[in-house]
């Protein structure tokens, strides 16, 4: 899906937990998260540590979608 | 047993998820790796169809793991268990069959590597559009299988087949006639028909507007150029889109757990967070518990809601949901192709897409 509407012209910051499949799918701003049954979280941490943690991933594509590339590129 | 082949008896290792070794289902998918004796679960219909071939072969030891726990630490995995893997002196190992569970596929690819890496045979088995393919083709023999479970007796039995050949030290034939992926190596043989009659034969087809197949197909490598980066996100639309199933309690538009045939679009507006008694996930490729106490772990609107503040971007007032679970990339792009022409007409300039 990200490759698809990255072809429709709208530049995609794909926020994924195996890196590999975003990868082999053909993301090209690929921002790593935490795991797969919760990517943006972990419910071990505090919930202010928590909200943290997911305000950085979500700063981090937004600074993918800011960053001219010219090849798949992982933003960790 | 073993009877054209002077009563050697071969030792297979045998790898397989925490679903086909016993331990449970997506709940268990952090399942730490462990090996026990023997065969399991697909271990055994393995170890009957070598015998049924007249191979001597013991499955010494099945090591399983969890898919989850095998995709987020894929590397320590592979640094702890190659070495006993290789102390039961396996003369092949054999991973899956894992039809189209994409970590499952990964995680059998990278085991193969390894394996043959060190010179250790090895076999797996997967559906054509699991990733594992992709990744592992060319290092790894892959026979196709079904995608889904249902398959697995037709998936064994080509893995045994050509699981015999590489413990036999038998050529391996074109992968068409062995039932795997190419692995894009080229080799010589001389045809039993001369080039100029295979080729005007196969123009004649096609001028005949029959079937032909080319004898040198050209790989095709689907990629997308990145689109120009935004560098000032104040006043840019953007969307949320996620595979994650995120999608309001009791799933209105019944987006399947798995293969989903749809999506759905939900309302942004006026949403603070995503909140557990308003929005589930719908998804069952993972253990959704923790999302399902707070959905901002998959769809995270309320950090999203607070950047909106302080950068000034827009958010667009609708989110994209589907399951990404064994989805097929028919239906995938058919979905991306439809959103985005929303998005585009809606004026959305960029798009944070999450996956689990």
């Amino acid at each position: 899906m990200a490759k698809e509407i990255e072809r429709a012209g709208i530049p995609v910051a794909h926020i994924c937990s195996i890196i590999t499949i975003s990868q082999t799918v053909g993301a090209n701003r690929i921002v790593p998260a935490v795991a797969i049954p919760h990517p943006l979280g972990n419910p071990k941490m505090p919930p202010a540590e928590e909200k943290e943690l997911r305000r950085n991933l979500l700063l981090k594509a937004l600074a993918a979608l800011q960053t001219p590339i010219v090849e798949q590129t992982v933003f960790s | 047993m073993g009877v054209a082949h002077g009563n050697r008896k071969y030792r297979v290792v045998h790898y397989v998820n925490q679903f086909f070794g016993g331990v449970g289902g997506e709940e268990k998918a952090d399942c730490k790796p462990f090996a026990i004796q023997g065969p399991q679960g697909p271990g055994r219909l393995l170890e009957k169809l070598f015998r049924d071939e007249n191979a001597d072969v013991e499955i010494v030891a099945t090591v399983v793991c969890g898919d989850s726990y095998f995709a987020e630490n894929q590397e320590s995995v592979l640094r702890e268990w190659i070495r006993p893997i290789r102390d039961h002196r396996p003369d092949l190992v054999v991973a899956g069959p894992a039809f189209n569970a994409g970590r499952y596929g990964i995680a059998c690819g990278a085991i193969c590597s390894s394996m043959e890496s060190l010179g250790i045979p090895s076999v797996t088995g997967m559906y054509k559009e699991n990733p594992g393919v992709d990744q592992y083709r060319k290092t790894v023999l892959i026979v196709e299988t079904a995608n889904i479970v249902s398959g697995m007796e037709d998936a064994v039995r080509k893995m045994v087949r050509l699981g015999l050949k590489r413990l036999r030290g038998e050529e391996i034939e074109f992968p068409k006639a062995e039932g795997c992926f190419e692995q894009g190596i080229r080799r010589n043989y001389l045809h039993a028909e001369p080039a100029w009659r295979r080729a005007i034969d196969m123009l004649l087809r096609k001028i005949d507007g029959k079937q032909f197949e080319t004898e040198y197909p050209i790989p095709f490598f689907d990629r997308v150029e990145p689109r120009p980066a935004i560098p000032d996100l104040k006043g840019v639309t953007i969307a949320l889109v996620t595979s994650g199933g995120i999608v309001p309690r009791g799933n209105p538009d019944h987006i399947e757990s798995s293969s989903a045939s749809k999506y759905g679009k939900y309302s942004l507006d006026g949403l603070a967070t995503a909140d557990a008694g308003t929005y589930q996930s719908a998804h069952g490729g993972y253990d959704t518990t923790y999302v399902n106490a707070d959905p901002n772990r998959v769809l995270p609107i309320d950090v999203f809601r607070e950047l909106e503040r302080e950068i000034g971007f827009k958010p667009y007032p609708w989110f994209y949901a589907t399951v990404g679970n064994g989805t097929s990339v028919d239906n995938a792009q058919k979905f991306a192709k439809e959103i985005a022409v929303e998005l585009i007409r809606d004026g959305v300039q960029a798009v944070i897409l999450t996956s689990t």
